[in-house]
C-alpha cells in the first residue's frame, strides 16, 4: 500500500462485495424483483442478474437490490418494484435491457422510465 | 454485488454449536443451485447472542436466524433464499412483532441499548479477509495518521478522547503513550494483552476472532506516535481460532504493504508477531508478560521502573489491551468529541462486557459507559432463568468484587464500581441468584488465585492460600467469628504487601463478599447452615414423612445406599452415609425430599 489514494480505490472496489449486507436505510433506493414462479417462468433471473450487474459496475452503494414473492399481477411479470424516497415505481414487461435502463435512468439520473410503469402498459 | 448476503457467525460459542458445518452446509446448496454470482455466504466473528447459537443473519431482509442445525439449510435456501419467504420458526423469537413482521434488530431488547464500538466490525465482516475490512473503512485511520497527522497530534486526540485502558485498571491511553513518546530509547515496542484470564471473560477473544486487523491497525498507529517499529502481541495459546485468524490478519497485512516497511509511501516502518502464553494467568500482569515475551519464566517485577521507560527488552514500552486498541482507529477518524460524547465525566466511551452465569442472554454486549447494571442485566440481559431472584453480580473477575442486589441501579464505570469494593476487570459480568452462595463464590475465585500466584511475593503465594484455608473453613462450618474478622486483616495485609496486580487485588472478592453478604458468612460459621444450599458438608437432604409415598425410587437410585424404607411407608435418609449428591431430590415426583 504505498498511498491513500490507493487504500480509497481498493476500498471502492470491495464495497460492491459487501453492498446489500445491512438493512436498506430510509434514504437507500430498494429495488425488487418479482420472483415467485410466475416471475421466475417469464424471465425474472436475468432480469435480477442484470440489476445486480449494473449497480455492481456503476459502484451504487445505496441501492437494495432483491427479490421478493408474487406481487399478483402474474400476466404483467417479470415486475419489478422501484421504493424511493416514500414512493413505489412497479415495472412491468421487464427485460435485462430495460433493467439496465432504469439503473441508468431512474436509480442514477432521477428520471423515472415511464413507458415502463405499470399504468402505461 | 450481491442481492443477498448470508452471514454465519464463527465465534467460538458458535463453532462450538456446529457452525462451520451450517456454513459448509450453505455454500454447497448455493453453488448447487447456481446461485452463487447473487448470494454470498460469509463467516463472521460473534453476533453477542451466544446463548442462541449457532446465529446466521440473512440480509438485506434481516433476518436473524437462531440455533440453526445442519438440517435446516435446505429449508433455509429452499424457502428463503429462492422463493423469498423467510422461514419464521428460527427466527429469533425477540425479532418477530406481535403482527407477524419482522423487527430489525436494533430493536430487540438485547440489541437496542448497545452501542457497538469496539466490536463494530463483528457478525458483520468475514475476518479472514483484510478485503472486508478495508470496504469498512479499515486501515483509513492509519494512511490519515501517517500522512496527515504528527505523532503528537495521534497522541493528542487519543488524550482528549479521554480512553482509558480497557484491560481493567483504567489508565488514561493518551498518557501511557506520551510518557513512552517521551522516553529516549533507540528501539521502542508496542505490545498487545490478549492474554485474556478472568474466568468468564471472552470479549478480547471474540474482538481477535471477529476483528483481528482493528488491532493490528491500532498498533501501527500507536507504534507511529511513540516512534517504534515491532510491536508483539501476547496471546494465549487456549484460544486457537484467534491466534489463527491473527496470524491470517498478518499476512494479509504484510501482503498489502500495511505491515512492513514505508508504509502509505512514508518511512515509517512497523511489523507485528505474535507470542503465544502458555496458561498462567499472571502473564496478564503487565511486568509478568513482559517477562514472557522476552523468553523467561513469567514472574512480575516490582515498578517503577514503568514499561513506558523500562519494558520489554530494557527498551521503552507500551502495553495495551486488546479492546483498548479496537477503539483506536474509531477515535482517530470520527475524532476525539464524538469518542468523549459517549460515556460519564471520567469514563468516556463503551465498554464490552461478557455476560454469563445466571443470566438469560449469555453473551457479549458493548454498552456506553454509566448505564446502570440493571439495564445490562435485565433490559439486555433478559433477567435469571427459571423466575430467580437476582443475588450479585461479579465484576473484574478473580481481582473484582460483587455487587449486591441493592446496588443494582449503580451506573457503571471505572471509578463507581472501585467506590463499591469492585472493579471493572476486563468486563467479565457473572450473574447469580439466590440459589449461589456467596462464601462459596468468594472461595471459587480464591482458589484460582491460588492456583495463580507465580509464587515470588510471599504475601501472595503463603496469603492466598492461608486465606483459602480460612474460607473451607467457613464453608465447612469449623470456623469461627472471629475467624471472620482474621480473614479480613488477613486481606488487607495480602492488598498492601503484594508485589503486583494478582496479590494486591486476590482478596478483593472476599472483602466485597465480607463486606455486603456478612449475614450469609455467619449463618455458616453460628448456624452451620449455608442459605443458598450450596456447601454440602452444611447440606443435609431429608425426606418429609407427609409427603412421602414410599414408592422406593430415591433409594434404588441413591449411589450410597444411605436410604432406607418399606414400600408405601415414608423412607428416611442416613445422614452418615449421604454424600450430599442430590440424585434423590432430583428423581423424587412428590417433592418430598427437601435440602435443610
Amino acid at each position: 500500500m504505498k498511498s491513500l489514494e490507493e487504500l480509497r480505490a481498493l476500498r471502492e472496489k470491495m464495497k460492491s462485495q459487501t453492498d446489500n449486507r445491512s438493512v436498506a436505510g430510509s434514504d437507500e433506493t430498494v429495488i425488487k424483483v418479482g420472483m415467485a414462479t410466475c416471475g421466475i417462468a417469464a424471465g425474472a433471473r436475468p432480469v435480477l442478474d442484470a440489476l445486480l450487474d449494473e449497480a455492481g459496475k456503476r459502484h451504487l452503494h445505496n441501492v437494495s437490490i432483491s427479490q421478493t414473492g408474487c406481487i399478483g399481477m402474474c400476466r404483467l411479470e417479470p415486475i419489478v418494484e422501484v421504493f424511493r424516497d416514500g414512493q413505489k415505481y412497479t415495472y412491468v414487461h421487464m427485460t435485462a435491457e430495460k433493467a439496465r435502463r432504469v439503473i441508468v435512468e431512474h436509480v442514477v439520473n432521477g428520471n423515472v422510465c415511464a413507458e415502463y410503469l405499470v399504468g402505461e402498459n | 454485488m450481491f442481492r443477498s448476503h448470508i452471514l454465519v457467525c464463527g465465534g467460538t460459542g458458535c463453532t462450538s454449536g456446529n457452525s462451520i458445518k451450517v456454513y459448509e452446509a450453505l455454500v454447497h446448496r448455493i453453488y448447487k443451485e447456481g446461485l452463487d454470482k447473487e448470494v454470498h455466504v460469509t463467516q463472521t466473528g460473534c453476533f453477542g447472542l451466544c446463548a442462541l447459537g449457532p446465529i446466521m443473519i440473512v440480509y438485506p431482509e434481516g433476518a436473524f436466524y437462531s440455533q440453526v442445525k445442519v438440517e435446516d439449510v435446505d429449508e433455509i435456501i429452499d424457502e428463503h433464499i429462492i422463493k423469498g419467504r423467510i422461514v419464521t420458526r428460527l427466527l429469533y423469537k425477540e425479532t418477530v412483532a406481535e403482527d407477524g413482521s419482522i423487527k430489525a434488530l436494533n430493536d430487540t431488547n438485547f440489541y437496542k441499548k448497545q452501542h457497538r464500538v469496539a466490536l463494530r466490525n463483528c457478525g458483520v465482516i468475514n475476518p479472514e479477509k483484510i478485503e472486508e475490512y478495508i470496504a469498512y473503512d479499515g486501515y483509513e485511520a492509519l494512511g490519515k495518521v501517517l500522512t496527515e497527522m504528527t505523532p503528537q497530534d495521534v497522541i493528542d486526540v487519543i488524550s482528549r478522547s479521554g480512553l482509558r485502558g480497557r484491560g481493567g485498571a483504567g489508565f488514561p491511553t493518551g498518557r501511557k503513550w506520551q510518557f513512552a513518546k517521551n522516553s529516549v530509547g533507540d528501539k521502542k515496542y508496542v505490545c498487545c494483552n490478549a492474554d485474556e484470564g478472568d474466568p468468564g471473560a471472552f470479549m478480547d477473544r471474540s474482538i481477535l476472532e471477529g476483528d483481528p486487523h482493528a488491532v493490528i491497525e491500532a498498533m501501527a498507529i500507536a507504534a507511529y506516535a511513540i516512534g517504534s517499529d515491532q510491536g508483539y502481541i501476547y496471546v494465549r495459546a487456549e484460544y486457537p481460532i484467534a491466534v489463527q485468524r491473527l496470524t491470517i490478519a498478518i499476512q494479509q497485512a504484510r501482503e498489502y504493504g500495511l505491515l512492513g516497511k514505508n508504509i502509505f509511501g512514508t518511512d515509517f516502518n512497523f511489523d507485528l508477531d505474535i507470542r503465544l502464553g502458555a496458561g498462567a494467568f499472571v502473564c496478564g500482569e503487565e511486568t509478568a508478560l513482559m517477562t514472557s515475551i522476552e523468553g523467561h519464566r513469567g514472574e512480575p517485577r516490582p515498578r517503577p521502573p514503568f514499561p513506558a521507560v523500562k519494558g520489554l527488552f530494557g527498551k521503552p514500552t507500551i502495553l495495551n489491551n486488546v479492546e483498548t486498541y479496537a477503539n483506536v482507529p474509531q477515535i482517530i477518524l470520527k475524532g476525539a468529541d464524538w469518542f468523549a460524547s459517549m460515556g460519564t465525566e471520567k469514563s468516556r466511551g463503551t465498554k464490552v462486557f461478557a455476560l454469563g452465569g445466571k443470566i438469560h442472554n449469555t453473551g457479549l454486549v458493548e454498552i456506553p459507559m454509566g448505564t446502570t447494571m440493571r439495564e445490562i442485566i435485565y433490559d439486555i440481559g433478559g433477567g435469571c432463568p427459571n423466575g430467580k431472584k437476582f443475588k450479585a453480580a461479579q465484576t473484574g473477575g478473580p481481582s473484582g468484587g460483587c455487587i449486591p442486589a441493592h446496588l443494582i441501579d449503580t451506573p457503571i464505570d471505572y471509578d463507581n464500581l472501585i467506590a463499591i469494593g469492585s472493579m471493572m476487570g476486563s468486563g467479565g459480568l457473572i450473574v447469580m441468584d439466590e440459589d449461589n452462595c456467596m462464601v462459596d463464590i468468594a472461595k471459587f475465585f480464591l482458589e484460582f488465585t491460588v492456583d495463580e500466584s507465580c509464587g515470588k511475593c510471599t504475601a501472595c503465594r503463603i496469603g492466598t492460600k492461608r486465606l483459602y484455608e480460612m474460607l473451607c473453613k467457613v464453608t465447612d462450618g469449623t470456623a469461627t467469628l472471629e475467624d471472620l474478622d482474621k480473614m479480613e486483616e488477613l486481606c488487607y495485609y495480602i492488598k498492601e504487601n503484594s508485589l503486583c496486580g494478582l496479590g494486591q487485588t486476590a482478596p478483593n472478592p472476599v472483602l466485597s463478599t465480607l463486606h455486603y453478604f456478612r449475614d450469609e458468612y455467619e449463618a455458616h460459621v453460628r448456624d452451620k447452615r449455608c442459605p443458598a444450599g450450596v456447601c454440602k458438608k452444611l447440606l443435609r437432604y431429608q425426606v418429609v414423612a407427609d409427603k412421602c409415598k414410599g414408592c422406593t425410587l430415591c433409594a434404588r437410585n441413591c449411589p450410597v445406599g444411605a436410604i432406607t424404607g418399606t414400600v408405601k411407608e415414608p423412607h428416611v435418609i442416613d445422614p452418615e452415609k449421604c454424600i450430599k449428591c442430590g440424585v434423590c431430590m432430583e428423581k423424587c415426583r412428590f417433592g418430598a425430599i427437601i435440602k435443610a
